[in-house]
């Protein structure tokens, strides 16, 4: 017997892209406040567990097709070659820096490498994560 | 690089292309062309002794290893270079003897001839080797060369069992001499024996000594199967009858002797050596003879029949080395260096008759198929030969005229005599048993040679009980015994021209303080109406009343103890040995891993706190701790009562909800601690792995006969093994907490707007300052989702109950 889970469905709908915006913010906020790639990936990741709690995994799967264990790839790939950037320019692995540049619209921005560091922890959480969590639902 | 290096190693270069020759000419027997390399070298180091003779020595190096002061230095003396020639002119003979037994059809030559040269190269290194590290090595593969010979018929049960043996007792004994190597190295800060002999002074002064000595004597005990590490020889007697007479007659057995001579300048001098030398020498003596007469086997026999001489010949290095004592030119240093000179002529003489035994032992067992004495008999008129070789090598053995065994006997004798009248060492009170335990060996080595030829070639021939029909051996067989027992002879009619060549430049090498002192000394068959004489006669009398009433007191043998079988101590041993690993490994290697953290946990508490307890640095400080509110009190008897509750609930459910309890609440320890970044990542991970932990409960198997809700029984040990943990890091803690050793590096990282453009300090350490520790950790994120995604996809084996938990 199917359940019917409207309410929940529907608010997950709702709540998914506040989780999400949640992420985004805490991702970007990291830098001057709390948060950072670890936190911001784990609530991403929330969210979209909450996406395959709500619905089945076969139809987030197909509205997402995202492979994760891909997106681990790329997150470790991108956190990599930060370091390999560094190297390229004459410095130590891993050496980061940041710049203040005035874009036209948005103001005086401050643009610092180490947020692209954080992208690969970021992409790398969220594909751990959700593998660990899909493998072994799949698997029951 | 020298002559005498590439003489060395010509027989391990040789040894490489002996498989290659054995397949390209498989007609021709291919000990032929190994003949060669003992030949040239015999020759070429022959050419040296004139050079002994005049006194002199030579030195050749060439470096290896030179910082560690390791070179691999030929020093050519009278000890080195009389044992070179003795290795290859009795292994040259030893081949040729070989060509004619070992059959080209069934036998695997090429091993034989491969292990046979890198055994010589061995010996030849052993013996002309000033390094002791390159001794040592050398000596080592001795005993490696040895073992791959006596297993040589590796199909035996047998042989394997005496070359494992072997292998066992040799190798303790060549570990123990590297040991004293490392201790004398210490002591005197060089490698060369030269060098060690020329601080001798510094060397029995000093406290390593005794252990150094011992450890050497070791050495040389076990290899030259002194007793009671004689055991592994007559297992050995399972190799081919020419290994048996090479090495284990003339050539590695002597390894030992050799080390004993070449040290005494070093060690001698001093009571101990004299003492355990010459009395584990002379137990050996005896032991051997009186077990060499119950022997049933022919090699058995002369197995036990080596051990005695060796045994003989220890003694005498040992009586010897009492003319280290004296000063030059004092009347004691000729009278006690006397003894040196009888060891190293019956050294000579015993390589040259024994190896002839052993040959023609040999030639018995190959021409009627058996060894057994019972079995054999009245083969002198089939084998006139071997017979005539037999009686000239037994006689000598027995020490009688006109054959070389006689002269060396009778100059043990006087060594023995002189022996008892030292007055040093406490020699006084128990000098005169040296005679009387060298006679009654005497006594009994008469008797064993009687027995050897008697039982062999004499009585009645018995046909039915041989394997084949007996008849002379080859002549290819019978030259090299021919050519010992035409030695022991010569030696005897000639003595000093071995006396001036060979024994008197060895004396040289033993006791340096005795050169020149038997200058215008000659060994002489007649010496007219001595002590020794009479004793001599004695002996043969003695010997000839015991060998007729053998049958009356052979029995006797039967009544020896047990425990007196020092075969069956090595077994016991041995097996007690596996026995006792087995019991100590299934003891504590239980296979629970319950009791692996156990040992764990009590290793910590025993070193940790041990250390701690012993330099008495438990401290409490006070000075510098943070005042104490209300809400830190509440929350930590939260978590108290949480901590408690997963130990003490029954139900897995609860201990898993208590344990989110622990979780959250350390995250609100981190928000009062201010550490928000903490707090949000510790609040999010301890939700997944509360999650996970309930997935895992939930397909929890059901226990037989226990319901799910089975809680963890109380054990004392655990219980004390946790409160001691426990309190060791409390106490840890604390200690550590008092101290400051450095200026915290935080107010570095308090920059980190200016440095890294963060105002978040803890995201800048992380992603920035330390961002190494970050890139390593998301690697373990992504190996543990890659390692959990296999796991759970690639299950290769059928899905056992127990799997289903994940």
């Amino acid at each position: 017997m199917k359940v019917n889970d409207v309410i929940l469905q529907t608010v997950t709908k709702i709540v998914v892209f506040i989780i999400f915006t949640f992420a985004f913010y805490l991702f970007f906020a990291g830098h001057h406040d709390t948060g950072g790639g670890f936190i911001g990936g784990l609530m991403a990741a929330s969210a979209l567990v909450l996406l395959y709690l709500s619905y089945d995994i076969d139809t987030i799967s197909k509205a997402i097709p995202i492979n994760y264990r891909t997106l681990i790839g790329v997150g470790v790939s991108v956190s990599t070659l930060t370091g390999i950037g560094s190297i390229l320019l004459g410095y130590p692995f891993l050496s980061h820096t940041f710049e203040y540049v005035d874009f036209p619209f948005f103001g005086e921005i401050e643009l610092a490498t180490s947020v692209l560091f954080e992208f690969g922890v970021l992409f790398t959480v969220v594909g751990g994560t959700l593998t660990i969590i899909l493998s072994i639902s799949e698997d029951v | 690089m020298s002559w005498v290096h590439l003489m060395i190693v010509l027989p391990l270069l040789f040894a490489v292309l002996i498989p290659l020759l054995y397949k390209a000419f498989p007609r021709i027997h291919t000990g032929w062309f190994v003949l060669v390399v003992p030949v040239v070298i015999f020759g070429y180091l022959a050419t040296y002794l004139p050079m002994l003779a005049n006194g002199e020595t030579a030195l050749y190096e060439i470096p290896w290893i030179p910082y560690l002061d390791i070179n691999f230095t030929v020093f050519v003396d009278g000890l080195g270079l009389i044992f070179a020639l003795i290795i290859s002119g009795i292994g040259a003979l030893v081949i040729i003897y070989s060509i004619y037994y070992l059959s080209k059809a069934r036998e695997a030559l090429h091993n034989f001839y491969v292990y046979l040269m890198m055994f010589m190269g061995a010996m030849l290194g052993v013996v002309l080797s000033d390094n002791m590290i390159v001794l040592y090595l050398f000596w080592e593969l001795t005993s490696i060369s040895s073992f791959l010979l006596i297993a040589y018929w590796y199909q035996r049960k047998q042989s394997r069992f005496g070359a494992q043996k072997a292998m066992l007792i040799t190798v303790l004994g060549g570990f123990a001499m590297l040991a004293s190597i490392i201790m004398i190295h210490n002591i005197t800060g060089t490698f060369s024996i030269r060098e060690v002999i020329a601080q001798s002074d510094l060397l029995v002064q000093h406290d390593l000594f005794l252990p150094a000595m011992l450890l050497l004597l070791l050495g040389a005990f076990t290899k030259s199967a002194q007793f009671p590490f004689h055991i592994w020889l007559p297992d050995a007697m399972e190799a081919p009858t020419p290994i048996s007479a090479y090495l284990h007659s003339a050539t590695m057995v002597k390894a030992g002797i050799y080390l004993v001579a070449r040290f005494t300048p070093a060690f001698g001098g001093t009571p101990e050596w004299f003492w355990i030398v010459t009395f584990v020498g002379l137990f050996t003596l005896i032991w051997g003879s009186l077990n060499a007469v119950k022997q049933r086997d022919l090699k058995g026999l002369l197995a036990f029949s080596t051990i005695s001489q060796l045994g003989l010949i220890m003694s005498l290095l040992g009586m010897g080395s009492a003319a280290l004592y004296f000063n030059p030119g004092d009347q004691g240093v000729q009278l006690h260096a006397y003894a040196v000179l009888a060891a190293v002529f019956h050294l000579i003489n015993h390589s040259t008759f024994k190896g002839s035994l052993f040959m023609v032992v040999g030639i018995v067992d190959h021409e009627t198929g058996t060894r057994d004495m019972r079995k054999l008999g009245g083969l002198m008129t089939i084998m006139p030969v071997s017979f005539t070789l037999a009686v000239i090598g037994s006689l000598s053995m027995a020490g009688l005229p006109p054959f070389n065994g006689f002269i060396s006997k009778e100059m043990f004798f006087t060594g023995t005599l002189n022996a008892a009248n030292l007055d040093i060492f406490n020699m006084a009170t128990y000098g005169a048993i040296i005679p009387i335990v060298a006679w009654v060996a005497s006594v009994f080595t008469f008797i064993y040679s009687i027995i050897l030829v008697y039982r062999t070639f004499l009585g009645k021939y018995q046909p039915e009980r041989l394997e084949k029909k007996a008849h002379e051996a080859p002549l290819g067989m019978l030259i090299p015994p021919s050519i010992l027992g035409f030695l022991v002879l010569a030696i005897f009619f000639f003595p000093n021209v071995i006396g001036d060549y060979a024994l008197k430049p060895m004396v040289a090498s033993i006791i340096p303080s005795a050169a020149g002192v038997f200058d215008d000394y000659t060994i002489s068959w007649w010496h007219g109406f001595v002590p020794e004489l009479f004793m001599t006669m004695a002996v043969v009398a003695l010997g000839l009343i015991l060998f007729a009433t053998l049958n009356r007191w052979i029995g006797l043998y039967n009544h020896m103890p047990q425990w007196m079988h020092l075969n069956n101590w090595f077994k016991h041993g041995l097996s007690g040995m596996e026995r006792g690993s087995h019991k100590v490994i299934d003891w504590h290697m239980t296979g629970y891993i319950r009791d692996y953290l156990m040992y764990i946990f009590i290793t910590i508490i025993l070193i940790v706190g041990g250390s701690y307890f012993m330099l008495n640095d438990f401290t409490l400080y006070t000075d510098n701790l943070a005042s104490i509110n209300l809400f830190e009190i509440v929350l930590a008897l939260v978590l108290l009562g949480s901590t408690v509750l997963v130990m003490a609930t029954r139900s897995r459910l609860t201990a898993v909800v208590s344990v989110g309890v622990l979780g959250y609440v350390v995250a609100l320890f981190f928000i009062i601690l201010r550490a928000p970044d903490l707090a949000l990542t510790q609040l999010a991970i301890e939700t997944v792995s509360v999650a996970l932990y309930l997935l895992c409960f939930y397909h929890l198997p059901k226990l037989k006969g226990r319901g799910e809700e089975e809680g963890e029984k109380f054990k004392v040990g655990n219980f004390i093994i946790a409160l001691g943990i426990g309190s060791l890091v409390t106490l840890l803690a604390l200690s550590v907490n008092g101290y400051n050793l450095f200026e915290p590096i935080s107010t570095y990282y308090g920059d980190s707007y200016d440095l890294a453009g963060a105002a978040n300090m803890v995201n800048a350490i992380l992603a920035d300052f330390r961002a190494f520790d970050t890139f390593l950790e998301i690697f373990v994120v992504a190996i543990a989702a890659l390692g959990v995604y296999a796991l759970v996809r690639l299950r290769l084996e059928k899905r056992g109950g127990t799997d289903e938990s994940q």
